[in-house]
């Protein structure tokens, strides 16, 4: 029998040498020398897996189920596979965003969900609880067994002793002291342990020394080697069971559930997520861990049967516990020293996972439970204290105490009731619940926030229902009929046989009902609704991480303004002023700059500061944070994020982009012309208004002034008086014409003229035209000369109106001429398709540029020579039009001096009224 | 009595010439008539008048340039300039001022606002012209 106090002194000193080691690491670290920066030192770290359930508890389960303690070593076997895929990816997006815990993760890659981190937080840590209260049953079961054997071999019930009296107790209080001074001393941006990491890869030396060193013993000391072992074994019918695969080896599905379940677990445990992932220094570390930890699972195995057999034949059946074998064989040979190192390898194990965990949780619920609360509660007015660094350190070291009390209290009502390993595989499946919303999050854009509440929730429930409720029922915390009759005695709602489901044991039956809810919901609930904006950037930069430049992971699409100084006041809150001068001078040197005077606060320093606090309290909440400091303009980012996401297919989208410039670019022009068209148009518009006010006021003018002077002067000589009234008469007459005129032509070109359509003889027209003009020509002297010849066709057209276009033609060419020997000339003629009638006279001709211009309104062709031209100006204008609506066409052709020829034609089939 | 003042008038619209050579000759003035800004310009070689009455709207040259170029004439010092416009913006009352017209009517006016200026303009001899017959401008 071993003293207590040498037990004592002799686990104080082997802490206290992980405390030198942890010291060593953090000094190295600080020296830029880092100790673990080696592929040995992480996959030692992530030994942390085996625990006192490796160490003690599977010689247990193999005392029970022979090889049936193998799966917990085989899905981490065959996920170091995938490691390469899954880990890596995990890996890389958590450097990129500062990711500091699995909450973190998934309320990160569902769009910085603070209820997503929380819930995540609450799983986790009720997970947990049973896995470390199964941590403090083996330490508090060595520490009896070492101090009492062999008076005691089965272990006393802790029920025997009184709450708070057992050593149990103070073994967590002293874990958390520990835990406390390991991880919290100081708090670190990235959230990573280098002292810590290299005291657990010790640790994970000492537990593989210590087990293979009784293991040895066992086979070789006791035994003659594995074959005399094995040989003895196999003559007895029950060991013989254990070897053999099928018997006591458990059925297959709870291989393969078990199998599946430690495959999560090695990615989804805190304490593996917080040294593969967090703590890596290097991803490259992987490539070498990916066989190396799998050589360590196999090394720390290989004596797991025959210790458990050598046990089973040494000592008489169920005098010992089959958990505490590795203890007792070698006290059992009074080999003393061995036994102290199976003591000390066993706590090495327990403190590893128990440190590793309580450090992760704390960070979690520090993070992703206590601080988003905090911050909201507005009266705390925490977003405007200075320093929030000590508040964080005291929450995260309160956090330690809790989780260990609640595993102390889970171990005070429940642990008794079961083994070591069905105590940690309670813990494993409620981890799993993890999955679908991590795995589901790295590889499937299409997974939403809502989607991972629901199915996350929904498992985690019947996790509790079906797995951790029944532990207190059986520890008769609850009454047993909860167990026998089910929940209000429904027998559907048993918990172990929900809905009937039978022949399962507990793990795969809550295995399969909390996945498939968890799974169904999260897909079902993903496909239902869309991912927002911001759950969509997320799952851009989270899924395809890998494919990603490395460096350039921040915001690529931000618009803010933010001063540097503003930015370094937050970061100094959370880090400590001091601090956060250096992380952003830092920064600057990182950027090539001298001072971090020299910086501007664009989006890639907004992002690294987002960041650095991210791993003081949390993606979700620092994003927060830095959103109080910068003036976002979150809409306009997630829009361009969203629109950056429907383009995955990248180059069907920047080719549509493309094309949607170009239309842009054709669209401007059009509007650019239409508007100078419009200017055109409004100019014209004036200028007629001009003109036409200019006409109008010209005959106005006269008939004024001689309406004036026929009242002024009442003695005026009634000849006189008979011109002036003359003039007053034409005047008016030539008022209204225009005015006629200018209405006509407006309601042509504005299409509410009327038409009346009818059959026009040209000839009979072409007579009627002339013989009304006669007059006017013979007393001006000017010859009319008509060839129209007999039995032209006739046209469809409104009549009156080709009449005023002839009339009008007819007109203009006697005011054009001014020579004694005037002729005009007009004549018709036709060819197959249009009937064209031609106006020549001899007159002064239109020079080629007012040809262009003469079918303008009050476009007259002036010239000295000529004197004003007769008539409004209107009279081509409306011609033209009145032609064009009959589908013909009406030119001039003319040489100065030579007289000018107008011509129009006019469609032989009939044109639409 | 010293001789009637001699008026130009220059405007191409035929029924308002007459209207306007009917009003000022009742005014008591000689008047002389031009349809166009070259023949306008070409009486006014040949003789001063005490006023113009100029149409802005003209074939050829157009009233402002007239008007500038009788500004500019130094034999024509002290010649009243009136002008006459159908288009009643204001730019146009504008460029008339500009070009130194001593008064700008729109068209249709008022003849009796028309001879009361045109007389008041006789009697007022220019500044700076040289001393005109004090006399003129009575009827």
């Amino acid at each position: 029998m071993l003293s207590g106090a040498l037990i004592v002194v002799l686990s104080f000193a082997y802490v206290g040498l992980l405390f030198a080691i942890a010291y060593w690491g953090d000094k190295r670290a600080d020296a830029g020398r880092s100790l673990i920066a080696n592929p040995y030192i992480y996959t030692l770290s992530l030994a942390v897996y085996c625990t006192s359930w490796t160490f003690y508890g599977s010689v247990g389960r193999a005392a029970t189920s022979g090889i049936g303690f193998l799966p917990i070593y085989l899905g981490p076997t065959l996920m170091a596979a995938l490691w390469w895929y899954v880990l890596l990816k995990m890996v890389r997006i958590s450097k990129e965003h500062r990711i500091t815990s699995i909450a973190d993760f998934i309320a990160s890659r569902y769009g910085k969900s603070h209820l997503l981190g929380g819930l995540v937080t609450v799983i986790a840590v009720l997970g947990i609880v049973p896995y470390i209260a199964l941590q403090l049953k083996a330490i508090s079961a060595s520490f009896s067994t070492i101090l009492q054997y062999p008076n005691s071999l089965v272990t006393d019930a802790p029920e025997s002793l009184p709450f708070l009296q057992d050593n149990t107790f103070y073994i967590a209080m002293l874990l958390a002291a520990f835990t406390i001074l390991f991880g919290t001393r100081h708090l670190d941006a990235s959230e990573r342990h280098e002292g810590l990491v290299a005291a657990i890869a010790f640790e994970s030396i000492v537990k593989l020394v210590a087990f293979i060193a009784v293991g040895l013993f066992v086979t070789f000391g006791m035994f003659n080697g594995f074959d005399d072992l094995f040989g003895k074994a196999a003559k007895i019918p029950e060991l013989n069971a254990l070897l053999v695969q099928g018997g006591a080896a458990g059925n297959y599905t709870t291989w393969a559930s078990l199998t599946v379940l430690s495959m999560l677990a090695i990615i989804l445990l805190p304490r593996q997520f917080q040294v593969a992932v967090v703590e890596n220094v290097d991803e490259r570390h992987l490539n070498k861990a990916i066989w190396l930890f799998p050589l360590y699972l196999f090394a720390i195995n290989i004596f797991v049967l025959p210790i458990a057999i050598g046990g089973m034949m040494h000592f008489p059946a169920g005098s010992v516990d089959a958990d505490t074998f590795v203890l007792t064989l070698p006290l059992s040979e009074q080999k003393t020293w061995l036994a102290l190192l199976a003591f000390v390898g066993g706590l090495s194990a327990a403190t590893g996972m128990v440190i590793v965990e309580t450090i992760a949780l704390s960070t979690m619920v520090c993070n992703d439970l206590v601080m988003p609360i905090l911050l909201r509660w507005k009266f705390l007015r925490l977003t405007e204290r200075r320093d929030l660094s000590r508040l964080l350190i005291a929450i995260r070291r309160s956090a330690i105490v809790v989780v260990l009390a609640l595993g102390y209290v889970y171990f005070y009502l429940a642990g008794e009731a079961y083994a070591l390993v069905s105590i940690g595989l309670i813990s494993f499946t409620a981890v799993a619940q993890f999955a679908p919303a991590m795995l589901g999050g790295l590889f499937w854009k299409g997974g939403t926030r809502l989607g991972a509440l629901t199915g996350l929730s929904v498992g985690f429930l019947i996790w509790l229902y079906s797995l951790l409720l029944p532990s207190f029922a059986k520890s008769g915390w609850l009454p047993i009929t909860f167990l026998t009759e089910g929940m209000l005695g429904i027998d559907l709602l048993k918990p172990q046989q929900l809905f009937g489901l039978t022949g399962l044991d507990d793990i795969s039956h809550c295995l399969f009902w909390s996945m498939l809810a968890n799974i169904g919901l999260y897909v079902a609930v993903s496909l239902w609704r869309r991912p927002t904006a911001a759950e969509h950037s997320q799952a851009n930069l989270f899924v395809d991480v890998l494919r990603h430049v490395a460096a350039g992971s921040g915001p690529k699409f931000w618009r803010g303004s933010a001063t540097v100084a503003d930015l370094q006041t937050l970061l100094g809150r959370f880090i400590g002023p001091r601090r956060a001068a250096e992380s952003i001078a830092a920064y600057a040197r990182s950027q090539g700059m001298t001072g971090s005077e020299q910086l501007s606060a664009n989006a890639v320093l907004v992002h690294y500061v987002e960041s650095q606090i991210a791993g003081a309290i949390g993606s979700a909440s620092a994003r927060d944070m830095v959103a109080s400091v910068v003036d976002e303009e979150p809409l306009a980012l997630d829009e361009v994020m969203a629109i950056i996401d429907e383009a995955s297919q990248a180059l069907a989208y920047s080719r549509q982009l493309e094309q949607k410039s170009l239309e842009l670019e054709a669209a401007s022009k059009e509007l650019r012309e239409a508007n100078q068209r419009l200017q055109e148009l409004d100019r014209l518009k004036d200028d007629f208004i001009s003109t036409v006010t200019h006409e109008l006021r010209t005959p106005l003018t006269s008939i004024r002034a001689f309406s004036e002077i026929l009242s002024d002067n009442p003695g005026l000589e009634s000849a006189q008086r008979a011109k002036f009234l003359g003039i007053i008469t034409r005047e008016s007459e030539r008022l209204t014409r225009l005015i006629n005129q200018v209405l006509d032509l407006a309601k042509i070109e504005s299409g509410a003229a009327e038409w009346h359509p009818g059959t026009v003889d040209m000839r009979e027209l072409i007579d009627d035209a002339t013989g009304a003009l006669s007059q006017i020509y013979r007393s001006r002297g000017i010859t009319l000369e008509v060839q129209a010849p007999a039995g032209l066709p006739t046209v469809n057209a409104d009549r009156d109106r080709i009449m005023q276009v002839v009339l009008n033609l007819l007109s203009n060419a006697a005011n054009f001429c001014d020579k004694d020997d005037s002729a005009v000339t007009i004549s018709a003629s036709c060819n197959e398709t249009a009937l064209r009638v031609d106006v020549t006279d001899n007159g002064i001709g239109i020079s080629e540029a007012d040809q262009a211009v003469v079918f303008e309104k009050f476009r007259q062709v002036s010239d000295p020579a000529a004197g004003k031209p007769k008539g409004s100006g209107l009279g081509l204008a409306i011609s033209r039009e009145i032609i064009q609506h009959h589908r013909g066409r009406l030119w001039v052709s003319s040489k100065r001096g030579l007289g000018s020829t107008f011509s129009f034609t006019l469609p032989l089939s009939p044109a639409p009224a | 009595m010293s001789a009637a003042p001699q008026v130009l008038i220059v405007e191409d619209e035929d029924s308002i010439l007459l209207s306007l050579e009917f009003l000022l000759r009742s005014a008591g003035c000689g008047v002389a008539a031009a349809r166009d800004g070259d023949t306008a310009l070409a009486l006014l070689a040949q003789s001063v008048p005490d006023l113009v009455l100029l149409d802005v709207m003209l074939p050829g040259i157009d009233g402002f340039e007239l008007c500038r170029r009788i500004r500019a004439d130094t034999r024509l010092q002290g010649t009243r300039v009136v002008m006459l416009t159908a288009r009643g913006r204001e730019s146009d009352l504008q460029k008339g001022i500009e070009a130194g017209a001593d008064a700008y009517f729109t068209k249709p006016f008022s003849t009796r606002e028309l001879v009361t200026r045109v007389r008041t303009l006789l009697s007022e001899p220019r500044s700076d012209s040289p001393a005109q017959g004090s006399a003129r401008g009575s009827t």
